[in-house]
C-alpha cells in the first residue's frame, strides 16, 4: 500500500471529473480530507489507494492511475464510509462510477471470470454471491 | 395475522435453513406467511449510479407482485434481498421520472407500479409488530446458556435511509435472543463487512474477514454467531477453514440464522433447522446445552 501519493495540476473543467459526478451523482469537490472514509474501510489492507486518496484523486482528474488501480475493485460498496463522511461525500458511490467507467468502455476488462471457476466451486457458492459478484465485477 | 412473504433466490437454496425456519416460527406466532406468487432475483445489490435504472427492474417487478395481491407491504427475512427492495423503493417513490421511465419500459406489466407497497424485514416485524413481550410468552424452551453474537453486517445499517436501527451500534437482534431466553455478548464488529461476494474471486480476503469477525465474537464469550443474510452466512461458516489456514489459533464456531433459534425456542419441528446446510455443525454446540 502506497502511504504517500504525487499529484497533478487540476485541469479545470475535466470532463473525466464531470463524468465521474455525473455518473456517481457526488459532489467531488466536497471532501476536504479528513481520511475518516479510510479509517473505517474493511478493504484498506487490500487497496493500492486509499479511499480519501480516490477523491483526492478524482477531484484531480487523474483518471488513468484511478483505472488502473487495485482498489477501485477491492472496495465491496459496504458503505461504512458513506455513513461516516462529514460532507456527505457518498466515495462508495464515486467508486461505484470509476468501476462503470472500466466496465462500460468496449475493451470490457471484466475483473471476475466466472468461467474460469470450477464446476465445484460454482456449486458450493450460493446464488447471492454468484450473482452480486456478476452484478458489481463484470460488464 | 397474515402477512405476504419474498423468500428470495438463496432462500430456496443454499439457504434452505434460513426459508424453512422463517416459515414455521412465524406460524408459532399466529402470523401466517403467505409467499408472493411469481417472485424473481431481487438483483441482490443496489446499483449505485444514477444514470442506469435497468437495475431497478427487478426490484420493482417485485413489488407489482405484491400490488396484485393487494398487499401493501411485504416481509423479507434476507438482509440484501431487503436493503436492495426497499432502496429500489425509496428511490422510485422519490424520483416520479424514473417511475414513470421503469412503468414504461415495463409495458407488458398490466399493474403499475405507484410506490404503493411498503418492504419490511422480518426483525422489524418481529419488533414492532408480533412485539417482543409476546414473542417471549410464546417461548417453549428457553435458550438458557447459550451466548449469542449477534451480526448485522452492512445491509440492516448502511445506509442509514434503509437502517432497521442505529446505524453504528443497532440491538434489535440482541433483544430478540434475550426474549428467546438466551445471552447476547459484546460483539465489537457486528457491523463490520463480511467481504460480501469477493467469496467468489477472492476467497482469501473473505477469510481473512472471518478470522477477525469470528475471531472477535470468540473472544466476546460467543457459543454462536447469529446473521440475517446467506451471503454473510456463506462467508463466516464456510470460510472457517480458510481461516483457520491464515490463523492456526482460529477456533471453529457455529452460524446460524436468527430464525433458527426463534424455531428452537419455539419449539418447531427439528426438520426445518437443515443442519446439514451447515459448515461448521451447530448441534453439538446446542445439544450441549441441552437445546436440541
Ligand atoms: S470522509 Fe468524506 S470528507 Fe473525509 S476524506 Fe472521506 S470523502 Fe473526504
Ligand atoms: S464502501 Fe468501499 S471504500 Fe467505502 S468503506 Fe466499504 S469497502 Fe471501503
Amino acid at each position: 500500500m502506497i502511504t504517500s501519493l504525487r499529484i497533478t495540476p487540476a485541469r479545470p473543467g475535466n470532463p473525466f471529473v464531470a463524468q465521474v459526478e455525473q455518473i456517481s451523482g457526488q459532489k467531488i469537490l466536497a471532501c476536504y480530507q479528513c481520511g475518516n472514509c479510510s479509517a473505517g474501510c474493511p478493504m484498506s489492507d487490500h487497496m493500492d489507494v486509499l479511499p480519501n486518496q480516490i477523491i483526492r484523486m478524482v477531484q484531480l482528474g487523474m483518471r488513468e492511475q484511478l483505472l488502473a488501480s487495485k482498489s477501485i475493485w477491492a472496495c465491496v460498496s459496504c458503505m461504512t464510509c458513506n455513513s461516516r463522511c462529514p460532507k456527505n461525500v457518498r466515495i462508495a458511490e464515486v467508486i461505484e462510477a470509476l468501476r462503470e467507467i472500466v466496465l462500460r468502455t468496449n475493451d470490457r476488462r471484466d475483473c471476475l471470470h466466472i468461467t474460469e471457476l470450477s464446476p465445484e466451486t460454482i456449486a458450493a457458492l450460493p446464488p447471492i454471491a454468484i450473482i452480486s459478484s456478476m452484478r458489481k465485477l463484470t460488464s | 395475522m397474515k402477512l405476504s412473504y419474498y423468500p428470495g433466490c438463496t432462500l430456496k437454496s443454499h439457504a434452505r435453513n434460513f426459508d424453512d425456519s422463517t416459515v414455521a416460527s412465524m406460524a408459532r406466532l399466529d402470523v401466517e406467511v403467505k409467499e408472493l406468487a411469481n417472485w424473481n432475483c431481487c438483483g441482490t445489490v443496489h446499483g449505485l449510479t444514477s444514470d442506469n435504472l435497468i437495475q431497478r427492474m427487478a426490484p420493482v417487478t417485485n413489488l407489482i407482485r405484491a400490488k396484485e395481491e393487494s398487499a401493501n407491504a411485504f416481509m423479507t427475512s434476507c438482509a440484501m434481498c431487503y436493503n436492495t427492495l426497499k432502496r429500489a423503493n425509496q428511490h422510485v417513490r422519490a424520483d416520479a421520472e424514473a417511475l414513470a421511465t421503469i412503468n414504461d419500459f415495463l409495458s407488458l406489466e398490466t399493474t403499475k407500479y405507484t410506490g404503493d407497497v411498503d418492504v419490511l424485514h422480518l426483525l422489524e416485524v418481529l419488533r414492532d409488530q408480533v412485539g417482543f413481550e409476546k414473542l417471549a410468552a410464546k417461548v417453549k424452551r428457553p435458550l438458557k446458556g447459550l451466548r449469542v453474537a449477534c451480526y448485522y453486517g452492512c445491509l440492516l445499517v448502511r445506509p442509514q435511509e434503509v437502517a432497521i436501527d442505529d446505524v453504528e451500534n443497532p440491538t434489535v437482534m440482541e433483544k430478540l435472543v434475550e426474549a428467546l431466553g438466551a445471552t447476547p455478548v459484546r460483539f465489537a464488529l457486528k457491523t463490520e463487512c463480511c467481504g460480501a461476494y469477493h467469496t467468489v474471486g477472492q476467497p482469501e480476503v473473505v477469510a481473512d474477514r472471518t478470522n477477525r469477525i469470528m475471531g472477535n465474537a470468540h473472544s466476546g464469550g460467543a457459543d454462536v454467531v447469529v446473521v440475517s443474510c446467506p451471503l454473510c452466512a456463506h462467508n463466516l461458516d464456510h470460510r472457517q477453514q480458510e481461516a483457520r489456514r491464515l490463523n492456526s489459533n482460529f477456533h471453529h464456531m457455529p452460524v446460524l440464522y436468527f430464525t433458527q433459534l426463534m424455531a428452537i425456542a419455539l419449539g418447531c419441528d427439528k426438520t426445518v433447522l437443515c443442519f446439514d446446510l451447515h459448515h461448521v455443525d451447530p448441534e453439538p454446540t446446542l445439544a450441549g446445552l441441552g437445546l436440541v
